[in-house]
């Protein structure tokens, strides 16, 4: 039933198919094209699509690849972001400089976040990333600091002008910055999940007695894939300052890790094409359950997730991978394993392997 | 040392409430595996709903019941409807269930009942503080109802063929199922009961930080971090833990880092605790075959 896993057709294996690159492609050249297409806000819009894709994109590397639980990578985004802020503003870097001070702070923090994690699993891990995701808001207000972060009024940063004379207006080209980064980012985190790392990842998801046995360093992996989830969620915060130009306390409470946790589980947990769809969940959503109901958005955006967990419970992308495995006719009974799991303890990693599928 | 004596006290009658939601949260997560992060939204409905009443003119204790009835038949649906269709879905798609109807309670509880911060009456009458000026009637008598509460609750779960019942659907459901325990049926009750526990925290706390659709959030985040700090699936060291907590986040808002800060000291404390005992000061260390 576990070895089941590593012969899975087409998505695990590593080899890249013809079809995957044309898909790729096209989608590559659709989003382009949506540059010279949408209007002003739609841009923006798309713009916060592609930051918060990269933010989930970290979340998937942590708890989907790696199986550890974050619900706070809120504080992440919030450390990209502001690093991006503060160099922006108060050192008068150029945008484009901040995104890898962001991206090393936010690893960094990462790492050391990582230590702790060794010894909390599950839920345990979960209460403190949560613990971060409500501190760094608070530690943000302090006043010792407000000269750095500007206190409770935050920061306000310039909007980046198009460069080299392009013939692009400064909305489509911050569009285009930002789906350039989020590109190298993607290809980054599917290299690595496809990869030796990547499967090591997933080998101590599946069964850690077993990885640490085939001789794979759990901390040392832990800790690292930590680093890499907080330095992919740290560009988005980056990301995210450079389109909106403002950054406060209050956009990053706890509530942006519970939207990027919920991005994850929408999209797919286990998939990195799955972090795209999960960051058109997190920008459009909202805007949809306030065009249907003024009254109550929140009560339309929680039934709209109570439905996307109910029609599709393994994300968007698990939905369109059985999807396609039922177009092609190889579809497996991989249901009847999990099904027949009735083992005396319901939270041993192997009962969760089988779960997860 | 008065004030001391004044700060311990106004943290047990604080950790009174963390412990009931903990020991909700403990319920629902020994039967399902699942922290159900909508408990404390739960809690805030039926508190709207026991305002409600109060306002039509039911008296106090009348409205607690119904309301406390209304709960139940909430958690019941709540398993009913939205828990057990996810019984066989991975475990990270559950709790994106439970956000989504923490998110729909809250947004239903400020459409219904606005969302301006209303006060909530106390049963235990006036502001004279008594036992020495240590602590007011209703952080006494809420004290004595969760403690009842608690002991209820124990007394239900130890002595009753009912909740021997319970306690085995949560423990064994495949073998509780062949000895004729209805196990779905258990299911559903532990979730209407934990609603009701809710409940009764929601209601004893509105008097003191006032009620909005918000008022459980911080709460819930004590009582989560209570509930792993006495261990998550022990009942009696979530009660513990939700004491514990309440008195450290007291202590520490009052003499150490003030009240801004308190929140995110308690849970730093808590995280240093739970690294040297990481599965709670009473759980079960799971051992697994390999």
């Amino acid at each position: 039933m576990r070895g089941d896993a590593m012969i899975r057709p087409g998505t695990d294996d590593g080899r890249v198919t013809a079809g995957q690159v044309a898909g790729l492609g096209a989608g590559m050249v659709v989003m382009v094209g949506l540059a010279f297409v949408a209007s002003p806000y739609h841009l923006f819009q798309l713009t916060m699509l592609v930051a918060y894709a990269c933010a989930v994109l970290g979340l998937t590397i942590l708890t989907g690849i790696n199986g550890q639980i974050s619900l706070g990578h809120g504080a992440f985004f919030a450390i990209g972001s502001y690093t991006s802020a503060i160099l922006m503003a108060n050192y008068d870097w150029p945008y484009w400089t901040t995104i890898p001070p962001a991206a090393v702070a936010s690893a960094l923090v990462g790492f050391l976040i990582g230590f702790p994690a060794l010894r909390l699993g599950g839920l345990y891990l979960a209460l403190t990333t949560f613990s971060l995701a409500v501190a760094v808001p608070q530690i943000l207000k302090v006043n010792a600091l407000e000269g750095l972060t500007g206190g409770v009024q935050g920061l306000t940063t310039d909007k980046p002008d198009t460069p080299f004379g392009l013939p692009l207006s400064s909305d489509q080209w911050i569009y285009l910055f930002t789906l350039a980064i989020g590109a190298v980012v993607f290809l980054l985190a599917w290299n690595l999940a496809r990869g030796r790392t990547g499967r090591a990842m997933k080998a101590v998801r599946d069964h850690p007695v077993a990885a640490e046995a085939m001789g794979i360093n759990l901390a040392a992996l832990k800790t690292r894939t930590f680093a890499v989830s907080a330095m992919f969620t740290g560009i988005a915060g980056a990301l995210s300052t450079i389109a909106v130009q403002f950054v406060a306390p209050d956009s990053f409470n706890f509530l942006l890790s519970i939207t990027i946790f919920v991005g994850l589980v929408v999209g797919g947990v286990d998939s990195i094409i799955g972090a795209l769809f999960g960051g058109a969940f997190i920008e459009l959503v909202p805007n949809i359950a306030n065009d249907i109901s003024k009254a109550a958005p929140g009560a339309i955006y929680g039934l709209i997730l109570i439905g996307f967990m109910f029609l599709m419970p393994r994300g968007v992308a698990g939905a369109l991978t059985g999807l396609g495995r039922r177009i092609a006719g190889t579809r497996r009974p991989v249901g009847a394993a999990a099904a027949l799991t009735v083992g005396p303890a319901p939270d041993s990693a192997a009962a969760r392997s089988a779960q997860r599928r | 040392m008065i004030g001391l004596a004044h700060q311990i006290t106004s943290g047990i009658a604080n950790g009174s409430i963390y412990a009931s939601v903990a020991l909700a949260l403990v319920m629902i997560y020994q039967s399902t595996h699942h922290l159900n992060f909508a408990q404390g939204e739960m809690a805030t409905l039926s508190t709207y709903i026991c305002l409600t009443l109060i306002d039509a003119g039911f008296p106090y204790w009348g409205a607690f019941a119904i309301a406390l009835a209304a709960s139940f038949v909430m958690g019941l649906l709540t398993e009913r409807i939205l828990m057990r269709p996810m019984l066989n879905a991975p475990p990270l798609s559950a709790v994106g269930v439970f956000i989504g109807l923490l998110l729909l309670i809250n947004a239903f509880d400020g459409w219904v009942w606005d969302y301006v911060i209303k006060p909530f009456p106390s049963p235990f009458g006036g502001s004279n503080a008594v036992l020495g000026g240590f602590v007011s009637p209703h952080e006494l008598g809420e004290t004595v109802v969760t403690l009842a509460m608690l002991l209820a609750i124990y007394l239900f779960f130890r002595h009753t063929t009912l909740g021997l019942a319970m306690r085995a659907a949560a423990y064994n459901p495949v073998s509780s199922r062949l000895c004729g325990v209805r196990v779905n049926r258990m299911l559903g009750l532990g979730w209407g009961l934990a609603a009701a526990i809710g409940g009764i925290a929601g209601i004893m706390v509105a008097p003191i930080v006032f009620l909005d659709p918000n008022m459980m959030g911080g709460i819930l985040l004590y009582a989560f971090a209570g509930a792993l700090l006495g261990g998550i699936d022990s009942p009696l060291g979530a009660v513990i833990g939700g004491f514990t907590v309440g008195v450290i986040e007291n202590l520490f808002g009052a003499y150490v880092v003030g009240t801004e800060l308190k929140l995110t000291v308690a849970l730093i404390i808590i995280v240093a605790v739970l690294l040297v005992k990481p599965a709670g000061l009473l759980g079960r260390t799971v051992q697994s075959r390999v």
